[in-house]
């Protein structure tokens, strides 16, 4: 409905605050007569705790206090939670170590946080938390994810014998092999999956304050939605009713998965300001959330694929190995499973398919997700595949991909692992994106580019997500008294324009003013009962849904109301626009809003007030796909690569708005670019983690991306109401394996076909050396 | 030490390591300044030092005493006009989750400022001390150009 309904690419509601300094992150506030915290961290990445003395530090001017996990055990803090329970294929459970909050008898990786110490200035705190000493035994460490599993490795979990977590298996791999052997054309890829640091550009920070008159604990933190870190604090942690935990959040600088994690340190600032009655502010630096923030990623991928004579799938073989870090994750361990798993394999028809995921433990940091979380290690799984296939079967690169998507006549189509694809044109996408690409005069452009002496290629990838998990989402639309409408979201904005969104979303269910209707999200206190959060690009189906559902239930309800108090017959009252009619009658919503607060006003049976809450269910995820193509020029001298321009068409379903869409798509790309062409976090062979700060770390700047062209290929989800798909986390699906596909394409003539993540100049230039001169790279 | 900060003159006492963005956050409680790295890397903390963006995470306080500092909250008119380049950022999703953008709109005028029409090559250099997590620069770029250089937008899209 006009110029603020869906479809219209309405500017942001948020901006003006954003852009005016009145934002309000964590440390932005700041509670009368706090004390800050600093915390103690392991500088091993294997070590026994042997014993620790904080006496030296207790003495230095503005300590107050120091726990360490034995402070925290002896005063009855419980464990972290994972809910996992995988099992090997001979029914054996898979080992999940308990995970204490701050560990008393090992340290497990670097950076893990063995203390907290509270001073009454953050330097203080700073200066004694360097003065506590720490006791170690130095163990022998494994942080490789590639010899995680030799014999010979040292074990971060003796106990287990093992540093394998469980071997899941899908699929009859005898079978499989047997339908691999026989193919036609038998292709396989190697390939690394590397380990990134989500790096939200606030970094992490815990503000706690604690009533001890009414054992109310408030915590303020950087979330993606506050009410499961309440739950696991008060249930499983700190053990306390669900009413006295308070989480806020107002606003978040970036989520991207890694903020939707209970941290160590969020426990135990609460339980400092617990013990002590007073508030305490934590103000984590980058060095720590490098350290300490969950990595994304890091996989190890073997797959083979085989193909009849025309160039057909027959089976798809795939082994992953998972590089878990230290301890399990909340979710970290699923990713293979339940986030790439379901969706392999991806947009093509696979009749057979065997399926080994071995996740493992290493002294690193956990690793949980990351925008994607499974999916883009997935697709670049598939999409590689099908690149090697083209060769093999010299056919190009469109051509396999067309001979084997699944068709929208096949449709709904059930993936191996249980997702069910309900909608999709990835044909019609994926010539969308090559016809915007200028495909078919590409070979001019290559001309034009080795006449500077430059390689030039094109990459093509085509990929498919499922979005919208866990889908279960309470939402709440309340009429104000000065009228205004609130939303009160179980979901939490921060950065997708939640606030903007869902006023267009009022504006063309109840025709209320766009201006006139606010968000309230981002605190537990006032959430929806049922509040999962913003994450797996969920908010579009779950928060749009429920609004949906409530306008629904608004308007029914309405309609009596207003049939009662124009002295019609309620079913004979019509709504549109925001004006309830019954022939010559009419009232405006606000106007029955506030003829609904008076009872006498009311029919019978009908209770006051105009709101709704609804929690909102849907049996299944959504399926957004989409295709890039991407052009890059490289530097055979250099090895420097450089993205000259970039395609993305999305198929998101219906766009609510275009604007925040082709946001989404840009950020979504630039990870995804970050991915393929500068991040990787390393380890040292001693678990020292050397990819610590933005020095070292490649974060993506804005002269590693090219303009990108975001087109949309719409085809409307059938399995919710409003027909959306995720937006979130496409761009870094599509992106890494579009664009080692045009790496491959520029280096085709030294016969590179591939090269790992990060491709890096040095990568690029020992390639080409290499290839000049005949030996491995 | 005294200094001018959006056209007020404000005192604070600092210690000798104090800085700017020190000052600023958490002796004036100026908090649209942000901090997002220990390195000066990200420019999440960029400010105007007489008119010229610096980032107030590397310098110290006391090398600002008698100078003037522009922050974002003092960019926009009293009368709460936004200054064009954040409207630029509004008109062109130049931001998401908003941590960045104080250091990037400072950053973009003083850009916009000292290339009058700019192409969208030069832009992407001169953003080089400054990362976002959340756009992939693009709305940011062609915010800073539709201001320092208008013709130069692409119109590909809305």
């Amino acid at each position: 409905m006009g110029q603020f309904g869906i479809g219209q690419p309405v500017r942001r509601k948020e901006d003006v605050r954003l852009l005016t300094g009145k934002g309000q992150y964590t440390d932005d506030i700041n509670i009368e007569g706090q004390a800050w915290a600093a915390f103690v961290r392991s500088s091993h990445a294997n070590a026994k705790i042997l014993g620790v003395d904080t006496s030296a530090a207790l003495d230095l001017p503005g300590v107050i206090a120091i726990y360490s996990g034995k402070d925290l055990e002896a005063a009855g803090v419980g464990v972290l939670v994972n809910e996992a329970a995988y099992k090997n294929r001979d029914g054996s459970p898979m080992h999940k170590p308990s995970r204490q909050v701050m560990p008393t008898a090992q340290t497990r990786f670097v950076g893990e946080v063995l203390a907290i110490v509270i001073a009454e200035s953050a330097e203080q705190a700073r200066e004694a938390a360097e003065a506590v000493e720490f006791d170690f035994e130095s163990l022998p460490a494994i942080a490789s994810t590639a010899r995680a599993l030799d014999a010979d490795a040292p074990k971060v979990w003796p106990e287990f014998g093992t540093n394998q977590v469980v071997h899941w298996e899908y699929g009859d791999e005898s079978n499989v092999e047997a339908k691999l052997k026989a193919a036609h054309t038998r292709v396989k890829v190697d390939l690394i999956n590397n380990r990134l640091a989500p790096s939200p550009m606030e970094p992490r920070c815990v503000v706690a304050t604690y009533d001890a008159g009414d054992n109310m604990l408030t915590i303020y933190s950087p979330t993606q939605g506050g009410r499961r870190l309440q739950t696991m604090l008060a249930k499983n942690l700190l053990k306390m009713p669900m009413d006295k935990v308070r989480i806020i959040s107002h606003d978040t600088g970036g989520g991207f998965g890694v903020r939707s994690k209970m941290y160590p340190e969020t426990v135990a600032v609460a339980f400092a300001a617990r013990q002590l009655g007073r508030p305490v502010k934590w103000r984590g630096d980058r060095v720590e959330t490098f350290m300490s923030d969950y990595h994304g990623r890091d996989q190890i991928n073997h797959a083979e694929m085989g193909l009849d004579a025309d160039g057909r799938i027959v089976a798809l073989k795939l082994e992953t190995l998972l590089n878990v870090g230290a301890y399990l994750s909340e979710n970290g361990v699923r990713l293979p499973m339940e986030g790439g798993g379901r969706i392999i394999p991806g947009v093509y028809h696979v009749p057979e398919f065997y399926f080994s995921v071995r996740p493992l433990f290493t002294n690193t940091v956990c690793t949980d997700t990351y925008r994607g979380a499974g999916r883009p290690e997935a697709n670049y799984i598939t999409e590689r595949l099908m690149d090697a296939a083209a060769d093999a079967c010299k056919l190009s690169r469109a051509e396999i991909r067309q001979r084997n998507f699944v068709t929208q006549e096949q449709m709904p189509y059930a993936t191996h692992l249980g997702f069910v694809i309900d909608s999709g044109d990835f044909a019609g996408t994926m010539d969308m994106a090559m016809k915007a690409g200028h495909w078919d005069t590409f070979a001019e452009r290559r001309k034009e580019s080795e006449a500077r002496g430059k390689l030039r290629g094109i990459g093509l990838a085509v990929f498919i997500e499922g979005a919208g998990s866990r889908p279960v989402e309470g939402m709440r639309v309340r009429f104000e008294e000065n009228g205004e409408v609130s939303v009160i979201a179980g979901t939490y904005s921060h950065g997708q324009g939640h606030a903007t969104v869902y006023s267009q979303l009022v504006n063309e269910f109840l025709g209320v003013d766009y201006d006139k209707v606010k968000l309230i999200n981002g605190d537990t206190a006032n959430s929806p009962a049922m509040a999962n959060g913003s994450f797996g690009s969920r908010s579009s189906m779950v928060g749009g849904g429920g609004i949906n559902r409530a306008s629904k239930l608004i308007i029914a309800k309405g309609k009596k109301i207003a049939g009662h108090l124009l002295q019609a017959d309620p079913e004979t009252v019509t709504f549109e626009n925001g004006v309830f009619k019954a022939g010559a009658g009419t009232m405006t919503i606000d106007e029955v809003a506030q003829a609904s607060r008076d009872p006498k006003k009311l029919p019978d049976g009908v209770t006051p007030g105009l709101d709704e809450e609804v929690t909102y269910e849907n049996d299944v995820e959504n399926f957004p796909n989409g295709a890039h193509v991407v052009e890059v020029e490289i530097d055979p001298d250099t090895g420097v690569l450089e993205i000259v321009s970039y395609v993305a068409v999305d198929d998101c379903g219906t766009v609510l708005n275009p604007f925040i869409v082709h946001g989404q798509v840009y950020g979504g790309v630039a990870q995804g670019v970050g991915q393929a062409l500068t991040e990787d976090v390393l380890y040292d062979d001693d678990g020292q983690l050397l990819t610590a700060s933005y020095m070292d770390y490649g974060m993506p700047r804005a002269k590693n991306m090219a303009h990108v062209e975001a087109l949309f290929n719409t085809v409307p989800a059938k399995t919710n109401e409003l027909g959306v798909k995720g937006a979130g986390e496409a761009g870094a699906t599509g992106a890494p394996p579009a664009i080692v596909s045009a790496l491959c394409d520029a280096l085709e003539p030294y016969g590179i076909r591939h090269i790992d993540m990060p491709l890096t100049p040095e990568k690029i230039w020992r390639a080409i050396q290499a290839a000049r001169t005949g030996k491995a790279a | 030490m005294t200094l001018t900060v959006n056209g007020v003159e404000r005192s604070a006492e600092v210690e000798a390591r104090t800085l700017l963005a020190e000052l600023l956050r958490d002796h004036l409680k100026l908090t649209g300044t942000h901090v997002g790295c220990d390195t000066t890397q990200c420019g999440c903390c960029v400010v105007h030092l007489d008119g010229k963006a610096i980032k107030s995470c590397t310098i110290l306080a006391v090398q600002a005493k008698g100078r003037s500092v522009t922050t974002i909250e003092g960019l926009a008119q009293p009368d709460g006009t936004l200054h064009p380049m954040q409207e630029a950022f509004r008109e062109h999703h130049g931001l998401q989750c908003g941590f960045c953008t104080p250091g990037m709109v400072m950053m973009g005028a003083d850009i916009a400022r000292r290339n009058p029409g700019a192409d969208e090559k030069l832009v992407r250099h001169e953003l080089e001390g400054n990362i976002c997590r959340c756009t992939g620069y693009q709305g940011i770029v062609e915010a800073i150009l539709s201001v320092a250089n208008p013709d130069a937008v692409r119109k590909d899209h809305h």
